[in-house]
């Protein structure tokens, strides 16, 4: 029979990754000297699983490892191991370890057996200092005891049992009879019982075993498979079980506990019975197995396809959605059928219907992506231990609104700038413990990641109550780069920003946890291709908090529609502030540097949308007469002059670069309800066209 | 045809048994710790369950031990599927009134094999 195992290797994955994470935040959670017996207990059942499932499924290297890891965890569950700091660290190593070996099994590389060797050696050695003497009594008590009574020169032709069960051994759920057929199976066997100690009948228990049995199993038969069938009642009954050699007298091999038995026997020869062997065939015990062959189709192993875990809530949720669309759709069909002017209202309350089904399909099947942003803030305890250890810092992280969800895509594209990000806060930000004494705060820092949800948007804080960021020293260093004119005067949030600048760093040296040659500008970069940006307050000597705010989802936008002649361009909702008239005398014109005009005493650039994107046939190029929609992009204000407001939608977004290439100003496209397409305007881009 | 309840908090180990087990007929039920076993196991009666022991509400042994005080599993088989390092658990899970053991890692074939011997 065969079974494909690698049809669970995926939920094997799934399982092993997850069970990692928990043995890193029980590790992380452990404090050296005071075992706490639950934390210990899960992250040894993590290991345990991990162990159990790689054996079974064939990836014995990952088994052996965490073998040696679970065997040390054991110990500390027992107490008879202290739980150190450093065996901590130790275990920690190796579930990274462990996980880059998942990973490669499961991407199909070779494992780096050199580094697991390292780890193991490691592993091994901390296990030999806890001066642990007991060996391994499990394995030495099982040697297996056969051959010890083999004489050398006759032949084996079979085995003499003497089995005599604890009175109790039916309550476990052992039958002997079952132990007999499987024996049957392995040869000519006779049974015969011993009725003896079967009590008076009224003194009778029937849930207790008071027979004994002599059985003769003859045939060429291994020792083992004896062994096996006995495996289970060993403690619950008397066993003796003595090789049969050629023309050996059966009563003479009879030892020990067994004599007495066959004394006995003489004695009561009519107590005896003999059951004939072949009660059961094997062929007949034997269970006819039959595995359906996997189909075909299962045979394209989707290398790289990721899955993902959905609360069965929210399946339901689809699925309730779904019958309801069903409904309205057989009702618009009835109301179709035989349509007149008087069905008129049934039929626009259809669509209406329709509409608002077709809406809440859509909301749920979004929030499947979505996923709680806990998976990436839980890999940060773990940066921030070591960090802190490496860098002499005591550190505090505080998880706030970690179970905000967020689409999955974010949560994979988000982690590499929040490490970034919170790199920073620890290196950079918080100070020495000294150093946050002597200016009166607590010695340990506290760095806090949160995350919450404003509007359509999500936003995640990095924070800290560090030193903060010194302007004066940003602004000489941003000149001393050559990236600021020295009399040029910056808002304070203007100042700050110029850390987003490229080849802007502020740290003395490069130290190999942050500056890694990465600057924040790339982080920048990579939070405005996932459609956010990026924002950073901070007071000198309080701390910092770096703000990122991105859009819910990658893949539905609310959008504005605007007309400009004949095009149709989407506005996200979310950047647009007001859309107005304005009046001649509040535009002002700057030679060379465009157009301004006055809103409540701010100037605002205008950009003419019929001469970026170069559009003919425009209603007006007159600005009184066209309107203004104003709109707001990484802080930057500005009016689009735009023909008119079509209305608002959500839009699918596609890409423009998946088929087309990027264009400057243009997030992506889309295909509107008459079936033309509509460019998605990026704010901030539309800013530096305009600007070019 | 006989039926199975499977006790397992991975969910690729319960798979697996459950698999197995459907496909030479058994009719399984799959439970994901000691107390939902408990619990499916009181709804109906099994003529066999096959559990894990180390899972968090409830740990195998002590899910042998609490079937085993139930009238309807007093002769049921209740199999642990335990580790080669597990010997003391072995023990434990003898004394609590487990009738044996299927030790990992197994292969689907050894799996169906201690089954049908405690099945017949």
């Amino acid at each position: 029979m065969s079974i494909d195992m690698a049809q669970f290797h995926q939920v094997f994955f799934e399982e092993s990754f997850e069970g990692l994470d928990i043995m890193e935040s029980g590790l992380l959670n452990l404090s050296p000297g005071e075992p706490d017996s639950e934390a210990i207990n899960s992250i040894f059942r993590a290991a345990h699983s991990i162990k159990g499932g790689s054996g079974t499924f064939g990836f014995t290297e990952i088994s052996d490892f965490t073998h040696v890891m679970e065997t040390l965890m054991d110990e500390m569950r027992d107490g008879r191991r202290q739980i150190t700091q450093a065996a901590v660290n130790l275990l920690l190593g190796s579930v990274d370890c462990l996980r880059e070996m998942l990973f490669a099994v499961k991407e199909g590389q070779a494992i780096d057996a050199e580094r697991v060797a390292e780890h193991k050696h490691a592993l091994d050695l901390e296990q030999q200092k806890s001066g642990s003497s007991q060996q391994d009594k499990s394995l030495s008590a099982h040697e297996p005891l056969s051959n010890q009574a083999h004489q050398s020169d006759s032949k084996v032709i079979g085995w003499h049992i003497a089995f005599s069960p604890h009175t109790d051994l039916l309550k476990t759920g052992n039958d002997p009879v079952r132990m007999f057929r499987e024996l049957s199976v392995l040869g000519e066997l006779e049974v015969t019982a011993d009725f003896r100690g079967v009590p008076d009948f009224y003194q009778l228990d029937p849930e207790e075993c008071h027979l004994s049995w002599n059985l003769v199993l003859k045939g060429d038969i291994d020792r083992a498979p004896i062994d096996e069938a006995f495996a289970w009642v060993e403690d619950d009954c008397d066993l003796a079980i003595q090789p049969l050699y050629q023309a050996d007298d059966l009563s003479l091999l009879v030892p020990g506990a067994e004599n007495q038995v066959s004394a006995n026997r003489a004695q009561h020869p009519a107590a005896e019975h003999v059951v004939q062997a072949g009660v059961s065939k094997p062929a007949e015990i034997s269970t006819p197995v039959v595995i359906k062959e996997k189909a075909p189709g299962d045979e394209a192993k989707n290398k790289g396809s990721t899955s993902i875990r959905v609360d069965t809530s929210k399946i339901d949720t689809l699925i309730n959605m779904v019958g309801e669309l069903v409904i309205t759709q057989s009702m618009l069909s009835l109301i179709g059928e035989h349509f007149d002017m008087s069905k008129q209202d049934q039929l626009k309350n259809g669509l209406a219907q329709l509409e608002r089904h077709t809406r809440e399909l859509q909301e749920s099947v979004m929030n499947i992506r979505m996923m709680p942003i806990n998976s990436v803030f839980s890999r940060f305890s773990r940066l921030v231990h070591d960090l802190s250890n490496k860098l002499g810092k005591k550190i505090d992280l505080k998880l706030i609104g970690e179970h905000t969800e967020v689409d999955k895509t974010v949560v994979e594209l988000i982690s590499d700038p929040l490490v970034h990000l919170v790199r920073n806060s620890l290196d950079h930000g918080i100070e020495m413990p000294d150093e946050r004494v002597a200016v009166g705060k607590p010695e340990t820092g506290t760095v806090t990641l949160e995350a919450y949800h404003r509007g359509g948007n999500i936003v995640i804080e990095v924070s800290d109550d560090g030193k903060g960021l010194d302007k004066d020293r940003l602004r000489a260093k941003a000149i001393e780069k050559g990236l600021l004119d020295e009399d040029a005067i910056l808002t304070d949030k203007q100042t700050f920003e110029l850390i987003f600048m490229p080849g802007f760093s502020t740290a003395e040296q490069l130290t190999d946890i942050s500056g890694r040659g990465v600057g924040m500008d790339v982080v920048r970069r990579n939070i405005q291709a996932l459609g956010g940006n990026i924002e950073i307050i901070s007071e000198l000597g309080k701390g910092s908090t770096i703000s990122i705010h991105l859009p819910l989802t990658l893949a539905i936008l609310d959008g504005q529609s605007i007309a400009v002649g004949d095009e149709t361009y989407i506005v996200p909702l979310g950047s647009i502030i007001e859309s107005l008239h304005i009046k001649e005398e509040r535009i002002n014109r700057v030679a060379d540097k465009g157009e301004t005009f006055l809103l409540r005493s701010e100037y605002l650039p205008i950009i003419r949308m019929h001469e970026i994107f170069k559009v003919p046939n425009v209603k007006t190029t007159k600005l009184s007469e066209g309107l203004l929609v104003v709109v707001e992009g990484q802080g930057v204000r500005c009016g689009l002059f735009v023909d008119d407001l079509l209305g608002q939608q959500q839009v699918v977004i596609k890409s423009l670069e998946a088929n087309y290439r990027r264009i400057e100003g243009v997030s992506g496209a889309t295909i509107l309800g008459d079936g033309s397409v509509a460019l998605i305007l990026d704010i901030p881009g539309l800013v530096r066209l305009a600007n070019q | 045809m006989a039926s199975i309840l499977a006790v397992d908090d991975s969910a690729s180990m319960r798979q697996m048994v459950s698999f197995t087990l459907k496909g030479a007929g058994y009719d399984v039920v799959e439970a994901v710790d000691g107390s939902d076993a408990l619990n499916k196991a009181k709804a109906r009666k099994f003529d066999c369950v096959v559990t894990d022991v180390n899972m968090p509400n409830k740990d195998g042994i002590t899910l042998i031990r609490d079937l085993r005080a139930l009238p309807n599993y007093k002769f049921v088989p209740l199999l642990l599927l335990t580790t080669e390092s597990g010997m003391d658990k072995k023990q434990q899970g003898k004394e609590a009134g487990a009738t044996g053991w299927i030790v990992k890692p197994f292969n689907p074939d050894q799996l169906l094999k201690t089954i049908s011997k405690v099945l017949g």
